[in-house]
């Protein structure tokens, strides 16, 4: 969900930048973070508690809350919420702590 | 002459005009963010600032942004570290620093913590749930990335933050359902209120979340209304449908960096929480460091970039180093600050600087 419309703000003319999640193909905006590029693409669930499975989302948008950690490319514990969008990128759910 | 640079960690409105003081003196200064881009929540203030004009006041946050980056630009002593965290501090002023997955050292003649402050959260039932989100996290999420949080918001808290992300959330074709407030009046400014009143956006006292309700994100929520001590009242439950629940419950400043060298900190509940005990120079017990801006107790952006100046300007002058018309200079950004603190909105701030010692 991209704004589309807004009194002060552009956001057109940003180009196409494709990712992976969890093996599938996506396609978010340049200047975007793994963490709104999945928003925009309907992913609010982003990792689960490590003791009870919970889901868990989005939260704080500064990095530092945790609540965003995911596998970014093999690498866990990557918090997306800061972490720009790059191409390609492959970008999965983590289980647990993650493992490096 | 010490050589180390001056080092500041955060570039919001108070690390950006610590910087600036900084460069013109000549120091060398080190500017470090874990984000991607300066300004630290000023990248995603699409309002209007209220204040002073010397803060930049009726000019929204996104262009004072421009302004003060702009500022810091043709400088040969400036170093800019973005996407960096620093995660060690050490009493010889040493901070580790970890820029993706390269560690680095820096060692700093003074630092200057701006750090900022993080949202807080609320207790209820699922306030796990994606779809719970920080209203500044939203804000971020649709003025920077353009990107909506849901198409149905429920809004805690009716501080500024709350209001004007319901006012934003509006502008970006989002309908906020309700706004709640657990006290019994709104206690941000009544302008910004009145506003989303005018929109049709109801704002109830003396209510709160019960829970959250939905499976792997919210699909609705249950209110409750409080009693005197902010309990809930069984039976005044109401269901909400909606996806996306913001909380704006206040901010916590993020002291934890200075918290590893031993920095003196203290709880005040009207500056956010747990705050370094500075002096009037912005020197927390720790000489040679400094905290301004949300860190040292919440305000706002203006009164974080006057801060910046002043803590700027002491460190210089501490380490020695002279600086042009300082002790005018610093005479009137206090003024200016005493004058943003003014009434009734700044009476917290100014009882929580009261038990800290240093209101001006």
């Amino acid at each position: 969900m991209r704004i589309t419309e807004h009194p002060i703000l552009s956001f057109k003319g940003k180009k196409p930048v494709v990712f992976f999640y969890n093996g599938q193909q996506l396609v978010g905006k340049e200047g975007d973070t793994i963490a709104s590029a999945l928003h925009a693409a309907g992913v609010k669930m982003l990792s689960e508690s490590i003791h009870l499975k919970r889901p868990r989302g989005f939260y704080c948008a500064i990095g530092n809350c945790a609540s965003c950690n995911m596998v970014v490319n093999g690498e866990p514990n990557v918090r997306t919420c800061i972490t720009p969008l790059e191409a390609n990128m492959d970008v999965r759910m983590q289980e647990g702590k993650g493992r490096v | 002459m010490n050589e180390a640079p001056f080092v500041i960690i955060g570039a919001g409105p108070a690390g950006l005009s610590a910087a600036e003081i900084l460069l013109k003196s000549g120091a060398h200064v080190v500017l470090i963010d874990r984000s991607d881009r300066l300004g630290g929540q000023l990248t995603k203030q699409t309002h209007m600032f209220f204040g002073s004009e010397k803060q930049h006041a009726s000019k929204r946050g996104i262009d004072i942004l421009k302004l003060m980056v702009d500022a810091l630009s043709g400088y040969d002593n400036l170093t800019v570290h973005k996407e960096t965290t620093v995660v060690g501090m050490y009493k010889d002023k040493t901070l580790a620093c970890l820029k993706g997955e390269t560690y680095f050292k820096v060692h700093a003649q003074a630092i200057i913590v701006a750090t900022g402050a993080s949202e807080k959260a609320l207790p209820f039932e699922n306030n796990d749930l994606p779809g719970v989100y920080a209203a500044g996290a939203v804000q971020t999420l649709m003025n920077v990335y353009g990107v909506k949080p849901g198409n149905k918001v429920l809004m805690v808290g009716s501080g500024n933050i709350g209001l004007i992300v319901s006012y934003q959330l509006m502008q970006a074709g989002i309908e906020v359902v309700k706004l709640v407030e657990a006290a019994d009046s709104i206690s941000g400014y009544l302008v910004h209120a009145s506003k989303i009143r005018r929109y049709g956006v109801p704002i109830e006292m003396n209510k709160s979340v019960k829970r959250a309700i939905g499976k792997t994100a919210v699909e609705a929520v249950e209110l409750w209304e409080l009693d005197e001590h902010w309990q809930g009242i069984p039976g005044t439950e109401e269901m909400i449908e909606c996806d996306t629940i913001c909380l704006a419950v206040g901010l916590a400043p993020l002291t934890e960096l200075m918290q590893q060298i031993g920095v003196e900190i203290t709880f005040i509940g009207e500056l956010g929480g747990n705050v370094p005990r500075i002096n009037p120079r912005f020197e927390t017990s720790v000489p040679g460091v400094y905290a301004c801006g949300d860190v040292a107790g919440i305000e706002e952006a203006s009164s974080a970039m006057i801060a910046g100046k002043i803590a700027a300007t002491h460190a210089l002058l501490n380490a020695g180093i002279e600086v042009d018309k300082a002790e005018s200079s610093l005479a009137s950004w206090r003024q200016e600050l005493q004058g943003l603190r003014n009434g009734p909105h700044g009476e917290k701030v100014r009882k929580g600087l009261e038990k800290l010692g240093v209101l001006s």
